[in-house]
């Protein structure tokens, strides 16, 4: 039963991440990414189903708190000031993001079949590896700031995962820490959302390199 | 004994599930609507008329409805109901199946393109762009069902799914509902009520038809509607367990809350772009795609 329920959450992440090469605007890119957070605290719960400690639901609790909340929050106010709605002209269209999001997947499964670790469910370390490459995928392909927050944070939560997978546990002195990180990681690039706007008026990132003297 | 009366059911109700979809819109926009059996009316008075032919088309165009009113016939033969197998069915009949609905395209194609009209023209283009997308998101989700049910006939893919399944039926059966709208060209691929050649697919390929002909690309429309239909309502049927003479009334119920369901999708959604129709049927072929390798890896 909590096999089913780990494998239900994961499929959902690859909904979510194929949620995020599909869609083109801001503010559900943001919320996919917000629901992925929680998702992913949903996951530690599911895995650790037995043996439910104290420290285990701290963790989830700053998991959600932060991924589910905080950062979205953060992501969307910045995005209220620069007034962009959406995602015009991504270097990778959506279609073909699509496509190679199939790809990543193949990937991801042939990664996870070669990489044997002991972990609760076969499927966990494919979904780490796909979270991972489809954030790197999202920063490279995407141009609005926004969208390359919203990669990274993937990107952390498909390492969160495979962390999980094959560690299981870690100490949570590591994990507040990481989290920590991520977190000091999004505020500063809220505020270089804030800057990169208020001096181009836009936030495509891709125009940084006009600012070379 | 119940796979002929399954398909007498099929025969009887088809066009009566349009009528459904239509009052359903009706309700939506606050009308009354028309009557729930107009399509019958309305197949009966095109039966009642002759048919006029340009002097331009040829045999193809005059032998393309009743090839494609055949081709549905013939799949709805194999169409299984949740457990119970079709009336044919044999290995691999669901490449057949699918091949069907191709070959009623080609003819329907090439009757348009017969006419020599431009806006037809531009009606086979866009349908066969769209059918090319949506085919794999079709085979992806009979294989992923096959995978999982290690079955390859048709009439074995409905049976005794369990609920750990159940994660992937829902992504084929998201899937197979996004091929359903598309294929029966409802919106949001396209609208069934315009007469605006920019946004006609399937009405635009059959203007020079009238009289019986267009009847019976009328009845092989709603034989389609059916068919695709029924896959989804078997989906949900293979979860249920039931046997025998009880799938009957169950599965009647389910194909009149699909048409319901395509009525609130057209009352509540607009209709896409045509850009954007390639996105979504490249989505719907993404989630086949994720359902077959998460069979592939949940249950090896």
């Amino acid at each position: 039963m909590m096999n089913n329920l780990v494998d239900l959450v994961l499929a959902f992440l690859l909904l979510s991440g194929f949620g995020l090469l599909g869609s083109s605007r801001l503010v559900s890119c943001i919320r996919i990414s917000a629901a992925q957070g929680i998702a992913l605290g949903f996951l530690i719960l599911a895995g650790n189903f037995g043996a439910l400690s104290l420290r285990v639901m701290l963790i989830v609790a700053a998991v959600v708190a932060l991924k589910g909340f905080v950062f979205p929050r953060l992501l969307v106010r910045a995005l209220r000031e620069s007034e962009t709605s959406r995602e015009v002209q991504p270097f990778v269209g959506y279609v073909g993001s699509l496509v190679i999001g199939v790809v990543i997947l193949i990937v991801s499964f042939w990664l996870g079949l070669k990489a044997a670790l002991p972990v609760a469910s076969s499927l966990m370390v494919t979904v780490a590896f796909f979270l991972f490459l489809t954030g790197l995928f999202l920063i490279i392909a995407r141009k609005t700031a926004v969208n390359q927050v919203v990669g990274y944070l993937v990107m952390e939560n498909g390492i969160y995962t495979f962390g999980f997978a094959a560690a299981g546990e870690i100490p949570a002195l590591v994990e507040l820490g990481v989290l920590l990180d991520v977190f000091v990681a999004v505020f500063v690039m809220g505020i270089a959302i804030y800057r990169i706007n208020s001096t181009f008026d836009h936030i495509d990132s891709d125009q940084l390199r006009s600012l070379r003297g | 004994m119940i796979a002929s009366i399954y398909i007498l059911m099929a025969l009887v109700m088809a066009p009566f599930l349009q009528g459904v979809a239509n009052r359903t819109k009706a309700v939506f926009a606050g009308r009354h609507g028309q009557p729930l059996l107009q399509s019958y009316y309305d197949l009966y008075k095109l039966l009642c008329k002759d048919a006029v032919y340009s002097r331009t088309t040829t045999w193809i165009f005059r032998a393309g409805p009743l090839i494609g009113l055949s081709c549905m016939l013939a799949a709805l033969t194999f169409l299984p109901l949740g457990s119970s197998p079709a009336m044919f069915h044999f290995q691999c009949d669901l490449v057949l199946f699918i091949y069907l609905f191709g070959v009623m395209r080609f003819f329907a194609v090439l009757s348009a393109l017969d006419t020599g009209s431009s806006f037809e023209g531009m009606g086979a283009s866009r349908e066969v762009f769209f059918s090319t997308l949506a085919e794999p998101a079709l085979f992806f989700c009979l294989a992923a069902l096959a995978r999982l049910t290690g079955n390859i006939s048709l009439s074995g893919l409905f049976a005794g799914a369990t609920l750990s399944a159940l994660p992937l039926l829902a992504l084929v059966a998201v899937s197979l509902f996004i091929v359903f709208l598309s294929e029966n060209c409802r919106i949001p691929f396209d609208d069934p009520n315009t007469h605006l050649e920019l946004t006609m697919i399937h009405e635009v390929m059959i203007l020079d038809y009238g009289g019986p002909d267009l009847a019976f690309v009328l009845y092989a429309a709603a034989l389609k509607f059916w068919i695709l239909g029924g896959l989804i309502v078997n989906v949900f049927l293979s979860f249920s367990g039931l046997e025998g003479a009880m799938l009957l009334p169950v599965f009647a119920a389910g194909m009149l809350a699909l048409a319901v369901a395509v009525g609130v999708v057209e009352s509540v959604m607009a209709r896409l772009r045509l850009l954007k129709v390639p996105q979504l049927l490249v989505g719907a072929s993404v989630l086949a795609a994720l359902a077959f390798a998460l069979v592939l890896r949940l249950h090896p």
